[in-house]
């Protein structure tokens, strides 16, 4: 394809499965999942609640909880290396260290009962050898990076002495501590204000293009990775159904869901409009997937073959792939959307 | 989506649209919390001023968009408009009636008439209630049938009209999806065929594809039976998609107001600018061309708010006289309030 094969991407999810088990039934949440990140990239994954996004994210960092959940196949390579195949204490290093992690609910993932210079300092001290000092001065420059005003003197305070905002900055500075060459960051905003969910937004592109650090946003928000992505994978009922650069997938979207998505909002860059098209019918039960393409029933382009074989990714363009039967009659068009059914 | 086709019996009387009073008329409301310290000798050491001195009118089968951030008073506006919470000054007058003065009795009929649907679809419905009996309560509290058979086909009627199907009425709200549970708490709020619905929220919780769903379901209502809504929200597009006029708050004051195409197309005050700005249109292309604004800080404590113009300390274009006085709304064009000394 192009010069850009002859690099090692940074990170290569092949075929990724995490099943949850319960007595009663199996929710296949990431159900074959397959990606590549390349060094300083950043890359979005996007779809609606309950589509397996945070569990790829917790799988990617071996985090799922056991039972339930079960990572049943596939592999993680990262720098070379398949992170489905570390001991326990070789995966500790790598996380934190290798990869930080900006997880959904900031309040619950900094220690309410340490200080905040002290959850900064932990991961200095046990990946980068740093002594107390050196650790304690270096998450003063780190609280400063991402803009928390009196950053020395705010170390001793304690996450419930901060807003929603700066608590958010504080995951960002640990997340970044050991200069990671990659960086999760799950709905990292989505709490937040418009303004403030602007500010971090800012913050996080304009950090990792200056340390050169690979970003994985996760978000159900289409604006957000539109700013700030390089290339988007669209995922729905466990899999990815679209993957392309951002312009093609905001510009020409191939799968039936993006354009349904993208339809679905309203936008300040339009004029107004008096009627929304939504996506019809509901979000599937996880546990009770339809055979066949897991869209179908709210798809407006559906066929036969849809209800018997489960579209795979392939080619609908330079960088482009589509998992669906129909992609090469989709398009944003309305028109071509009343065509079908 | 489907819509109501058969929904004579929830039609709402019709109400006095010839007198061309406003539906709602809300003049310097204030709600302001006591915040007290201490266990056993409690003391007030202060006041959460959550809204302090709104104003703004409301026509029948108009939409009133309310904007801000967290914390800056919408929910607190909405429950003090309905009487919800007490005001602690300021005075609403709803379909003629003072509100604020009347006896409690008296308001629990006004009730009737202002429906309000809650942000969390999961949170707000009883759930040991069925589906069919959360959205008769109101018919029951107004004493609205006269029989057990007109009940049951009011509540069939109110299902049907938000989309739902009346066989759903033995359902419990944990076998609703967020989308349906909404649905019932539109349906809930109609039943005693009110004249005004405070939306808080109704759909920040939901997923997009079911958004749009619930936001063409309430356009379809406000059509069929002239209601008037105040749309509670922070996503500013959906905002604009649905109101016909548009109020910014910031830490309980009105600090911008006008109608849709005004507020969006030539905002005015720094703060709605900003706001506006913040918000990410889903087009890589022209989000790469687009500057932002991007405001310093975080919103301060209603606890404590900033002298003059609480916007001055987060504010671009903020001089010396801006932590003065506080700027009163100004009327700069028609139907365009703005309540800053630079503009
Ligand atoms: N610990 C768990 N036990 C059982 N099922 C789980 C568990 N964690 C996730 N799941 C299921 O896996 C599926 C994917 O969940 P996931 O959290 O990845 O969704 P998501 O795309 O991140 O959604 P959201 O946008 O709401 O965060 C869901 O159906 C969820 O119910
Ligand atoms: N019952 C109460 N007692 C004391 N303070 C309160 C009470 N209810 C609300 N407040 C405070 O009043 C202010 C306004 O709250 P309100 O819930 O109206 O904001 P909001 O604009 O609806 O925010 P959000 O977007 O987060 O829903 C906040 O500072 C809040 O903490
Ligand atoms: S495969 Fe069929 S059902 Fe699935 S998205 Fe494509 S056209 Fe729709
Ligand atoms: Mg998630
Ligand atoms: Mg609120």
């Amino acid at each position: 394809m192009t010069e850009r094969q002859t690099v090692e991407p940074l990170l290569q999810v092949r075929d990724l499965k995490t099943y949850f088990y319960s007595p009663s039934s199996v929710v296949r949440a990431v159900d074959g999942v397959t990606f590549d990140l390349r060094e300083g990239e950043t890359l979005g994954l996007v779809g609606e609640s309950g589509c397996g996004k945070s569990v790829t994210a917790l799988t990617l960092m071996r985090l799922i909880p056991n039972p339930p959940g079960r990572i049943v196949g596939g592999e993680v390579i990262f720098k070379g290396r398949d992170l489905l195949k570390l001991s326990d204490s070789e995966m500790r290093k790598v996380r934190g260290r290798d990869i930080g992690m900006i997880f959904q609910e900031p309040m619950s993932s900094l220690n309410p009962v340490l200080t905040i210079g002290r959850q900064l300092t932990e991961a200095l001290e046990l990946h980068m050898n740093m002594s107390k000092r050196q650790a304690m001065d270096r998450a003063g420059e780190l609280l400063d990076m991402v803009g928390i005003p009196d950053a020395r003197t705010r170390l001793k305070d304690y996450p419930h002495q901060m807003s929603g905002g700066q608590r958010q900055r504080v995951m960002i500075a640990i997340a970044l501590s050991c200069n990671p060459k990659l960086l999760i960051a799950d709905e990292a905003t989505t709490a937040l204000d418009v303004t403030i969910q602007a500010q971090i937004l800012e913050l996080m592109q304009d950090l990792t293009s200056r340390l050169g650090t690979a970003l994985l946003i996760i978000t159900h928000n289409l604006g957000v990775v539109a700013r700030y992505a390089d290339r988007v994978n669209v995922m729905y009922a466990g899999k990815i159904r679209e993957m392309g650069s951002s312009d093609d997938i905001y510009g020409s979207p191939k799968h039936p869901y993006t354009v349904g998505l993208l339809n679905s909002v309203p936008r300040l860059d339009e004029p107004a409009k008096t009627r929304l098209a939504p996506i019809r019918g509901e979000i599937p039960n996880m546990a009770d997937l339809p055979a066949g393409c897991a869209f179908r029933d709210r798809c407006d382009w559906a066929i036969e073959r849809c209800g018997a074989e489960d579209p795979t990714l392939t080619e609908a363009g330079r960088e482009h792939w589509s998992a669906c039967w129909e992609s090469a009659k989709v398009s944003r068009r309305p028109a071509a959307q009343k065509a079908k059914v | 989506m489907t819509t109501a086709t058969n929904a004579s019996t929830v039609t709402p009387v019709k109400a006095d649209v010839t007198s061309g009073q406003p539906l709602l008329a809300v003049e310097g409301l204030k709600v302001h919390f006591p915040v007290n310290r201490g266990f056993i000798l409690q003391r007030t050491v202060g006041h959460v001023k959550a809204v302090d001195g709104i104003g703004f009118s409301l026509k029948h089968g108009e939409t009133l968009g309310l904007v801000g951030e967290s914390g800056s008073g919408k929910t607190t506006a909405g429950r003090a408009i309905l009487q919800l919470t007490k005001p602690t000054a300021g005075k609403v007058t709803f379909e003629g009636q003072e509100l604020t003065t009347m006896k409690p009795d008296a308001i629990r009929k006004m009730r009737r008439r202002m429906g309000i649907v809650f942000q969390d679809p999961y949170g707000s419905l009883n759930p040991r209630m069925t589906a069919g009996n959360i959205v008769g309560e109101p018919l029951i509290v107004h004493r609205l049938f006269t029989s057990k058979a007109e009940y049951r086909e009011k509540v069939a009627e109110l299902l049907q009209v938000v989309g739902l199907s009346p066989a759903m009425a033995n359902r419990y709200p944990h076998e609703f999806s967020g989308g349906q549970r909404q649905r019932l708490g539109v349906a809930r709020a109609l039943a005693a065929r009110p004249s005004l619905i405070v939306l808080d929220e109704p759909v920040s919780a939901l997923d997009v594809s079911i958004q749009a769903q619930v936001i063409n379901l309430l356009q379809d209502l406000q059509e069929q039976f002239n209601l008037a809504y105040i749309f509670i929200a922070h996503d500013l597009s959906v905002v604009r998609h649905i109101s016909d006029r548009v109020a910014v708050m910031y830490l309980g004051k009105i600090v911008e107001i006008a109608t849709r195409d005004e507020i969006y197309k030539n905002p005015l005050h720094p703060y709605t600018k900003a706001l506006l700005s913040a918000v990410p249109a889903p087009d890589p292309v022209l989000e790469r061309k687009r500057e932002r604004i991007v405001l310093k800080g975080d919103i301060p404590s209603p606890l404590n708010p900033p002298s003059g113009c609480v916007f001055h300390t987060r504010c671009p274009i903020a001089i010396d006289d801006c932590k003065g006085d506080v700027p009163p709304l100004r009327e700069v064009g028609p139907e365009h309030w703005v309540a800053c000394i630079r503009v």
